[in-house]
């Protein structure tokens, strides 16, 4: 790992001067992401700029019919946190699927969707649940956060500050992981929510997309059967020696029909 | 740049001078010389390093010293009551739960967490919460069997 400044405001105002005044600076939040990739010499930030002592980033709390998850908070904190398992329990499970015990004590929602890999299992959640990622200065769509392979609206200094998560009428996370990382190879969120049926997979493209077709038919029958046979395009699906694009594909119909029946409990 | 760091490390108070960069699992090893905590990989994956910070299991290589500025770390050296074994070890110790003792201060530190979290677990829950530590000789059976078996030691305080 090369040298670097650290530094660890107190508030989002210090932590946006520190990150105007330098000159490669980062973000750093839990560090399951950046500080393996600092080792490996894939990222050289000259300035680290720890979010962690901003206390407004962090905690779960109920407003109205949402959800709102500081992006400061822990994995492991959402997997068992008495509000998010009460209002969407699929969220609490996705959480608690993330890597392992101790990437869940550190790794944060924040870190995890500003990062925006596209094996992560929150993208799913935020687009399956219609979510709205809440910033330093605006609060954008789920539909218009993630934009590409580890691309997201964000602006360079943009600081992700919470998620609003709308309670669903019924949700299900299912992936099929990757058994060395626990990184999705294909997710797949169902959701029933106030606006309609959705499907969000991550995975198994350059970023969690949703599947229309899935929604269609789920919204006519929400049962296994009726996403059972509907395969989607393989063009263009990822494709490594985890897994080939068909094989996904497939695999997205499978984790789709296992998550409505987990849905329907 | 040079930094000066204090911590609580197994109950004492210790500081030193390390980089920015350095991690934790560096400060730990090479600073304070407690060469318990080991390393395995460089992808954050196989718990070798695991440690407890303020209580909970983390994986020390994947955290700056910086970030333990103030902190209370636990490794396996404080771990024994002095030359009693911690009934997790003579756990480790009776079920033939190590073979080469690479992963195995990992695998105790991330166990007393388990039985922290969750006292009598299952085999399933020992086999996952172990998601995060690797093994390359035992097959992990007999880890889980000792795991198993300190919990229930631990139970009845024997
Ligand atoms: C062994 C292992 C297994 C894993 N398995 C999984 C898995 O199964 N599923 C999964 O989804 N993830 C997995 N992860 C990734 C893990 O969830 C990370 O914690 C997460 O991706 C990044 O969160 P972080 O808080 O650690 O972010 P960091 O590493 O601290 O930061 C990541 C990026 O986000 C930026 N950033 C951080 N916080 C903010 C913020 N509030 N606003 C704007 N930018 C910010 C940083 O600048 C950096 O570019 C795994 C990681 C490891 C090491
Ligand atoms: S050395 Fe820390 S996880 Fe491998
Ligand atoms: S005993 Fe050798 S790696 Fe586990």
């Amino acid at each position: 790992m090369y040298a670097f400044s650290f530094h660890q405001p107190e508030t989002l105002e210090e932590a946006k001067r520190l990150f105007g005044e330098s000159d490669d600076p980062r973000y750093l939040s839990g560090g399951h992401t950046l500080l393996p990739s600092m080792k490996l010499r894939l990222a050289t930030p000259s300035d680290l700029i720890e979010l962690n002592a901003i206390e407004s980033l962090k905690g779960i709390s109920i407003e109205g019919d949402n959800v709102v998850v500081g992006a400061g908070t822990r994995h492991g904190d959402v997997a068992q946190s008495a509000d998010v398992l009460a209002a969407i329990p699929a969220l609490a499970d996705l959480a608690g699927m993330i890597g392992d015990f101790q990437v869940r004590n550190r790794g944060t929602l924040g870190g995890s969707i500003a990062n925006a890999d596209p094996a992560a299992d929150y993208p799913a959640a935020i687009v399956g649940l219609n979510a709205t990622v809440k910033t330093d200065r605006r609060e954008i769509a789920a539909d218009d956060y993630f934009t590409d392979l580890f691309e997201t609206a964000l602006e360079e200094d943009e600081i992700v500050t919470a998620v609003s998560f709308p309670t669903p009428v019924r949700a299900a996370y299912m992936k099929f992981p990757n058994p060395a990382s626990r990184y999705a190879i294909v997710g797949v969120f169902v959701a029933e929510t106030a606006g309609g049926i959705r499907v969000a997979v991550t995975g198994a493209g350059a970023s969690v997309f949703r599947v229309v077709e899935m929604e269609a038919a789920l919204t006519v029958n929400f049962a296994p059967e009726a996403v059972a046979d509907i395969l989607i395009p393989d063009d263009d699906l990822n494709s490594d020696i985890h897994a080939a694009n068909d094989y996904r594909a497939h695999l997205v119909t499978v984790m789709a029909k296992r998550a409505v029946e987990k849905a329907l409990g | 740049m040079t930094i000066t760091v204090s911590m609580t490390v197994n109950g004492e108070e210790r500081s030193g001078t390390c980089e920015e960069r350095t991690l934790l699992v560096t400060f730990l090893r090479e600073t304070l010389r407690l060469t318990g905590t080991h390393v395995g990989c460089d992808t954050s994956q196989c718990g070798a390093c695991v440690v407890h910070v303020d209580g909970e299991s983390v994986k020390s290589c994947t955290m700056l010293t910086v970030q333990a500025e103030g902190r209370n770390v636990t490794t396996i050296e404080g771990v024994a009551d002095g030359d009693t074994l911690h009934p997790m070890q003579q756990a480790f110790h009776e079920n033939h739960g190590l073979q080469c003792g690479y992963c195995t201060p990992g695998m105790i530190m991330s166990a007393l967490d388990l039985i922290k979290h969750n006292p009598d677990p299952t085999e399933r829950e020992i086999r996952e919460h172990l998601e995060g530590n690797l093994c390359r000789c035992t097959g992990y059976h007999n880890i889980v069997k000792s795991i198993r078996a300190a919990a229930d030691k631990m139970a009845t305080g024997a």
